[in-house]
C-alpha cells in the first residue's frame, strides 16, 4: 500500500502468493486441482469441485473471455481516475473460473461481453497485478 | 409444513427515528426502536429473555454497526437467556432465523431482534475514512477486487446487472420503472427519506456511478434502527397484536460465497434462498399478497423477484413493464414504503418491518388496500441472502 497513489494491495497469503507474484516471470498462475485437474480461484486450500487438497499453482495461458463489465464512473481510488474498466474474465482453460481485473489499453465504450481479452502485468511493490487487455484482432 | 413448527411469531415491530444525518448514536437509536417494539408487542423489558442482532461488532465502515446485542443488553439491565450476532449469516435476515428456532426450541420465550445504522451521520462527521486512509492491504473477501478497482459493491453489482441485460435484454427503462415506483410509494411514507415525486426521465438522466447502475440504482445511507420481537406462539396469545407466524425461511447457500464465481452470473444467492423456503411450506408464490424485496441496489430487487417465483428467470423485464404488477394497488405490490432507495438503508430489517406493518394494517397512507395475509420478504444480494415468508395470524 502506498498511500500517496491511492492504490490498495492485495494481501499476499500462502495461497495467493503464487496469483499475485506469478507476474514478475510473465506467468499467470492459478491454482489447480491435481487429481480431477479443475482450475481454482481464488485459490483455497482444495478442490471445491472433488475435494481433493491436492491443489497447486500451474501456469494458465492469461487468454481469456469478458462476461462481464462495468464502467466505473464514481472517483474511489486515486490510483484508478474514472471512468475506468473492470471485468470479470473467464480463463479460455476453464470458463466457469473467473478473475476480477482492471482492464487496460481500451475505450471504455468500446469493451463488450464475448470480448477475448489476455493477461498483461502491473507491478507495485511485491505483486505484480494482472490486468486484462483486449486482444489485437 | 412451517418453519419450527409455527412455533415462532412475530408480535411486535419498532422503529426509531429515521434520517440523514441527524447526529444521534447507532445504540441511542437502537434503544429506541427497541423500547417501541417492546411496547408493541404489549411486553415489558422482563419479559425479554433473548438479544439478537446483525452483523455483531464487526470491522466496517464508520456507522454501519451501530449497537451489539452487548451494548442493548447492558443499558436497560437484561437478564437474557440466549443472545446471537453474527455477519457470517444468511443475509440480514439470518439472525432473526435464529431467533426464531432459538424460540422454538425453548432456548428463549421473547428475542428482541434489531439493526441500527448511523451510515448518514458517521459519514458526515468524515469518519467514513476513505479506503485509502485507512486500508494497508486488501484481505479476505476484497483480495481479489478491490487491487483491481473494484472497490464498491455498485462495481460487483454492476457486473451482474450487465450480464443480465446482455442475456435477457432487461432495460434501464424496465428497472426504472421500479425505483419510480418505489419513490412514488415512499411519498406515502413520512418516515422515507427521499419522497419528492421521481420520473423515469429523473431516473435515466440521473449520473452514473457504475454502469448499468446510476445514482438512483443505489440506495441512500441514513441513520436509524429497526427492532423485531420474534415470541414463542404459545406465549403469544393475549399479547397487542395477532401474531404473524413465520411460516417459512430460506437460507440456502449452494454455491461457493463469492462475487464472481456463481456458475450463473444471470442468477444470485437469492434463487438458493428462496427455493429452499418454498421446499419448506405449502404456500406458493400465487398465495403471496405482497413482497418487501431487498433494494440495496434496485438490480437486486429485480433479482428477488425472480428468485422468489414472481416471474420466470429471464423475464422480469415483461414482468416489470406492467405496473400492474407491483404497484401498490397492482397484484403484488413490492416495497411500499419505498425500499432503501427512496426509505434509507435501514439494512434488510426495514423490509421485515414494512411487511409486518403491513400485515397489522399500521401502514396508514401507504396501507396496501386488499386483504392480506401472506408476505414474503427477500434481503441481501450477490452471495448473500435471507428470504422469509409470513402469515398473519394462521
Amino acid at each position: 500500500m502506498s498511500a500517496d497513489s491511492g492504490r490498495v494491495l492485495p494481501e499476499v497469503t500462502a495461497e495467493s502468493q503464487a496469483f499475485w507474484t506469478g507476474g514478475f516471470d510473465g506467468e499467470l498462475r492459478i491454482t489447480r486441482c491435481q487429481d480431477c485437474r479443475g482450475w481454482i480461484h481464488p485459490p483455497v486450500g482444495a478442490c471445491w469441485r472433488c475435494r481433493s487438497r491436492d491443489v497447486e499453482p500451474e501456469v494458465a495461458s492469461g487468454r481469456a473471455t469478458v462476461a462481464s463489465f462495468t464502467v466505473n464512473h464514481h472517483q474511489w481510488l486515486p490510483a484508478f481516475p474514472a471512468p475506468y474498466v473492470i471485468a470479470v474474465v473467464e480463463l479460455d482453460e476453464q470458463p466457469d473460473v473467473r478473475l476480477t481485473t482492471y482492464l487496460t489499453g481500451v475505450e471504455v465504450d468500446e469493451v463488450t461481453v464475448g470480448m477475448s481479452v489476455e493477461v498483461v502485468f502491473e507491478e507495485h511493490d511485491d505483486v505484480a497485478l494482472p490486468f486484462f487487455r483486449p486482444v489485437a484482432a | 409444513m412451517t418453519f419450527a413448527d409455527g412455533k415462532a411469531v412475530i408480535t411486535g415491530v419498532g422503529q426509531s427515528q429515521i434520517g440523514r444525518r441527524i447526529g444521534r448514536s447507532g445504540i441511542d437509536l437502537a434503544l429506541e426502536a427497541a423500547e417501541r417494539a417492546v411496547h408493541h408487542a404489549g411486553l415489558t423489558f422482563d419479559d425479554i429473555d433473548g438479544v439478537a442482532s446483525y452483523p455483531g461488532p464487526v470491522a466496517a465502515e464508520a456507522g454501519f454497526v451501530g449497537a451489539t446485542t452487548h451494548d442493548v443488553r447492558d443499558a436497560f439491565g437484561m437478564k437474557t437467556r440466549w443472545h446471537v450476532s453474527g455477519v457470517e449469516t444468511s443475509g440480514q435476515l439470518g439472525t432473526l432465523m435464529d431467533a426464531a428456532a432459538a424460540v422454538a426450541t425453548g432456548r428463549a420465550t421473547h428475542v428482541l431482534c434489531f439493526r441500527s445504522v448511523w451510515e448518514a451521520t458517521a459519514q458526515a462527521s468524515g469518519r467514513a475514512a476513505a479506503l485509502t486512509e485507512k486500508a494497508t492491504r486488501a484481505s479476505g473477501h476484497t483480495e481479489f477486487r478491490v487491487p483491481f478497482g473494484a472497490v464498491s459493491p455498485a462495481n460487483w453489482i454492476g457486473m451482474y446487472a450487465q450480464r443480465y441485460m446482455h442475456e435477457f435484454g432487461l432495460t434501464r427503462e424496465q428497472i426504472g420503472k421500479l425505483v419510480v415506483n418505489a419513490r412514488r410509494n415512499a411519498g406515502l411514507n413520512p418516515n422515507a427519506i427521499y419522497t419528492a415525486a421521481m420520473t423515469l426521465d429523473d431516473y435515466l438522466s440521473a449520473r452514473m456511478i457504475s454502469t448499468p447502475l446510476g445514482l438512483y440504482d443505489c440506495d441512500v445511507p441514513c441513520d436509524g434502527a429497526t427492532a423485531i420481537i420474534v415470541s414463542r406462539r404459545e406465549e403469544a396469545a393475549g399479547l397487542a397484536h395477532d401474531p404473524i407466524a413465520i411460516e417459512s425461511v430460506g437460507a440456502a447457500l449452494y454455491e461457493r460465497h463469492s462475487w464472481d464465481q456463481r456458475g450463473d452470473l444471470t442468477t444470485m444467492a437469492a434463487h438458493d434462498a428462496a427455493a429452499s423456503m418454498w421446499d419448506g411450506t405449502d404456500l406458493t408464490p400465487a398465495d403471496v399478497d405482497f413482497a418487501t424485496l431487498y433494494d440495496g441496489f434496485s438490480y437486486l430487487c429485480t433479482q428477488w423477484i425472480e428468485a422468489l417465483g414472481f416471474t420466470e428467470h429471464g423475464r422480469v423485464g415483461e414482468f416489470l413493464d406492467n405496473e400492474e404488477n407491483y404497484a401498490l394497488d397492482g397484484k403484488l405490490p413490492i416495497n411500499p414504503h419505498g425500499g432503501q432507495l427512496s426509505a434509507g438503508r435501514l439494512h434488510g430489517y426495514g423490509f421485515l418491518h414494512e411487511a409486518c406493518t403491513q400485515l397489522w394494517r399500521e401502514a396508514g397512507d401507504r396501507q396496501i388496500k386488499k386483504d392480506l395475509s401472506v408476505a414474503a420478504i427477500g434481503v441481501g444480494g450477490g452471495p448473500e441472502a435471507g428470504s422469509m415468508l409470513l402469515r398473519l395470524g394462521a
